[in-house]
């Protein structure tokens, strides 16, 4: 009791050394231009770091930086704590005149005064934006380089998309395969961050970026084939749909539990750091993933490691009726980045420009040097969670049908080409109605394929097929045989 | 050369005969808890031999990315008694990597070692045999060897198997068992068990520390005149279902002993394997003489433990039967 009403009292809390340096270290420059948004917290604060005129204004836009960009942060802080500098560089009264701890990991202050961190910053992370909700550009946006092509490629994948879901989840509904997910809402994230990518960074998605695939060159009947489980899922018809995976294009299988690909991803950039391999991991996970052991471990992991992967969260409001509020308590997720000493970002994920300016950058810094870099895109899952839910039972139609109509990604990326000129209602229309056909056509034909055979239930387990499994496969022929009516008749024997 | 010393030369074997093989995992930059690593930081450097933060998930989740990439991924869990915050990894990951993916992929290079068993002092944490967990899960495969030149032959053979190997190490040899064991560099098969001892009257079937007590139990048997034969399953998953068979078409009778809970150990699998297919020749119920179904105790061991008079008394009832 009256700890904590000492504690309130204490005027001097925000001078804490400590949380100088917290709100420093939100300090983000933005894409183009080199003004710095810090928090309330730190503009407050008498130590507060003007702009040095010296800096120059202009940067090119994927020059995004770190408020300071050294390598091993304990023993830069070490260096510093001891010349009575604070970590950016500032002269530090507190510091002259304290004394240290030496103490693994860099040297700590003391302080007299019995202080606790704030359990957050008292201003949320802004989010990066580039194009408003019209498809307006920002003030004092500067735009990432995105020729007409590219972005014109990148709608096109984004209409593709919508539409694959579109006609998948009807298809679904009409009983021609057992599931369906859509990514409505989050097409901007699917598609710019893939674009943003080069083919040879590899994938470790959820189930919710479907779009990455498309983008890299899977077609829609290879989409179709996995949903419907046919003789050319490459799955082997053994995974629910909208389990896809392609050594090809670096997209390793889809598995069913949240988060267990972000370690994979994380092993998997440490083979890519020994290799020298001038390419990323990215790891795509949700809201809900956040809250699993294995975001801690593979976030501790990649940051100790030093390794360069992106892990992209697509925070889209929900884990299946789970709301944020209900998830975590902090500032979503793009906060938990600095506690494990990784660079973080939150960035409108309905933007496509923002997102792509984002993923592009990131990829700079983590393959340049080597470090994990954590992004939160702000999104809203506009479809049910699957095909299996009903999402009115626990959210207000209104909310979504604003996120639909006046948030869409796909929309807001198009009024955008249109100020370009760089396209038009005709060409949106034609394209609509081809991704239509396309779509049909994949559904028309992945649909009457047979299924895989039967030997495959026994294949692949191991690298050969082990004497105990010969053995039971031998044993379910001979039950077929004998009671071929219990068995699917287009599953081959 | 003793159990400890003859893993970490076969880690060394290992490390030196492929350039993309890595050992990591809680305190293995120093040498380990156990002395298995000591040393090869220093010859191989410290991105092929690692610590890791402390974390069972984060390191097998690590394992089976870097696997994944066509690496070969030797992970350690410090006691076996750590390993369940990495189960969901090793289950629902590491075991359908390639069947998921229609052999796309494959995490084939990862193994995942962990020290198991009794030692005298250990209690609930630093003793228990988890492998019976490992063996109900289909695409892994799961090897216990019984001395040091076994834990050699048997080590690399997992590392460079093209399936993930959980490998559990008995801990209680790791200084006590003492064996020749060559500088070269030799694989022992895996899924091949092995007769120790050949026997007309009765089979015991074991793996790990526990065929060290059978053995005494056979050989105190013999001085009753009971020939017992004592195999080594050596590899629980996929097991070499002929050899036991085999063993017991001969014998009639069969004995299964390990140190885990009696209940649902991998025992019981042997024992209903065994009935059903050498029903007619069994002169004697199968016995098990295994662990309690209470967690490992402290004050309790030598109570709780299968010990060699366990195992003699009921190789006496079967026999008698």
């Amino acid at each position: 009791m009256f700890l904590n009403s000492w504690l309130w009292r204490s005027r001097h809390l925000s001078r804490s050394p400590l949380l100088l340096l917290r709100s420093r270290s939100i300090f983000l420059a933005s894409s183009c231009t080199t003004e710095l948004l810090a928090s309330q917290n730190a503009s407050e604060h008498q130590h507060s770091r003007k702009l040095p005129s010296t800096v120059p204004r202009i940067r090119p836009w994927w020059n995004v930086s770190w408020s300071s960009g050294y390598r091993n942060p304990s023993m830069e802080a070490e260096k510093k704590v001891a010349s009575g500098e604070d970590s950016y560089g500032n002269e530090s009264k507190q510091a002259s005149s304290t004394e240290f701890l030496d103490f693994p990991g860099g040297k700590v202050s003391y302080i007299n005064e019995l202080q606790f961190l704030s359990e957050s910053s008292p201003v949320r992370v802004p989010c990066f934006q580039l194009l408003d909700e019209y498809g307006q550009v920002a003030e004092h946006a500067c735009l990432p380089e995105v020729d007409k092509l590219l972005a014109v490629k990148m709608y096109r994948n984004m209409v593709l998309l919508q539409t694959m879901d579109t006609l998948f989840y009807e298809a679904q509904r009409q009983g021609q395969f057992a599931f369906y997910l859509t990514t409505i809402g989050e097409e901007a994230i699917n598609i710019a961050s893939a674009a943003a990518l080069s083919n040879d960074d590899i994938v470790y998605a959820q189930y919710r970026e479907p779009g990455v695939l498309l983008w890299r060159g899977f077609s829609l009947n290879e989409f179709a084939n996995q949903c419907f489980t046919n003789n050319l899922d490459y799955g082997k018809g053994r995974q629910m749909p909208v389990h896809y995976g392609s050594s090809k294009l670096n997209y390793p299988t889809v598995s069913s539990p949240i988060a267990t690909q972000l370690p994979h991803a994380v092993g998997a950039a440490y083979a890519l750091k020994m290799e020298n391999n001038p390419a990323c991991t990215v790891t795509f996970f949700g809201d809900g993933a956040s809250s699993e052991g294995d975001f801690h471990a593979a976030m501790n992991f990649a940051a100790v490691l030093e390794v360069p992967v992106l892990f992209i969260c697509r925070n889209n409001g929900f884990a299946i009726s789970t709301p944020t509020a209900e998830q975590f308590k902090s500032d979503g997720v793009v906060a938990k980045g600095q506690a494990y000493g990784m660079r973080s970002i939150r960035v409108d994920g309905n933007d496509t420009l923002a997102m792509y300016a984002t993923i592009k950058a990131a990829r700079v810094m983590a393959i340049s040097e080597s470090r994990p870099i954590l992004i939160e895109a702000l999104t809203y899952r506009v479809g049910h969670h699957s095909t299996s839910d009903d999402s009115a039972k626990y959210r207000k139609q209104d909310e979504m049908q604003h996120w639909k109509m006046i948030r869409d990604p796909v929309f807001r990326f198009r009024r955008w080409l249109e100020g370009q000129r760089w396209w038009d209602p005709e060409a949106d229309k034609q394209l609509r109605s081809e991704s239509r056909k396309e779509v049909l056509a994949a559904i028309r034909s992945a649909g009457p394929l047979k299924k895989p055979s039967l030997s495959s239930l026994f294949t692949d387990v191991y690298d050969s097929v082990p004497s105990n499994l010969k053995h039971q496969e031998e044993e379910v022929r001979a039950t077929v045989s004998r009671h071929w009516s219990d068995y699917p008749s287009d599953v081959p024997l | 050369m003793n159990l400890f010393s003859a893993i970490n030369n076969a880690l060394y074997t290992a490390l030196d005969t492929d350039p993309r093989s890595y050992v990591f995992g809680e305190d293995v930059g120093f040498g380990g808890v156990f002395r298995c690593t000591v040393g090869l930081r220093d010859k191989f450097g410290r991105s092929r031999v690692f610590n890791t933060p402390l974390c069972e998930q984060g390191i097998v989740g690590f394992g089976i990315g870097l696997a994944s990439m066509g690496n070969r991924a030797v992970a350690e869990i410090q006691f076996a008694d750590y390993i369940y915050p990495a189960f969901d990894q090793i289950v629902n990951e590491a075991a359908k990597y390639r069947y998921r993916s229609g052999n796309m992929f494959n995490t084939g290079g990862l193994t995942i070692r962990a020290p198991y068993g009794a030692v005298g002092h250990g209690g609930h944490y630093h003793s228990q045999s988890p492998e019976a967990f490992f063996c109900h899960v289909p695409g892994i495969k799961v090897v216990i060897p019984r001395s040091p030149s076994q834990a050699k032959g048997l080590l690399l053979a997992s590392i460079r198997d093209p399936n993930p190997v959980v490998f559990f190490e008995p801990k209680l040899l790791y200084r006590m068992a003492v064996e020749e064991v060559s500088e070269d560099d030799y694989t022992l098969p895996l899924s091949s068990a092995e007769v120790m001892r050949e026997g007309s009257d009765i089979t015991l079937v074991g793996w790990g520390a526990q065929l060290t007590i059978m053995e005494q139990a056979c050989t105190e048997a013999a001085k009753d005149g009971i020939s017992c034969e004592l195999i080594d399953l050596r590899t629980l998953i996929p097991w070499d279902q002929e050899l036991v068979e085999a063993s017991v078409n001969k014998t009639g009778r069969l004995l299964v002993s390990h140190e885990a809970p009696v209940t649902g150990g991998f025992g019981a699998e042997i024992a209903a394997y065994i009935t059903e297919r050498c029903f007619l020749r069994l002169e004697a119920p199968i016995v098990r003489v295994c662990g309690l179904d209470t967690p490992f105790p402290l004050v309790f061991e030598p109570f709780y433990l299968p010990t060699k008079n366990k195992i003699l008394d009921a190789i006496k009832a079967a026999v008698q039967f």
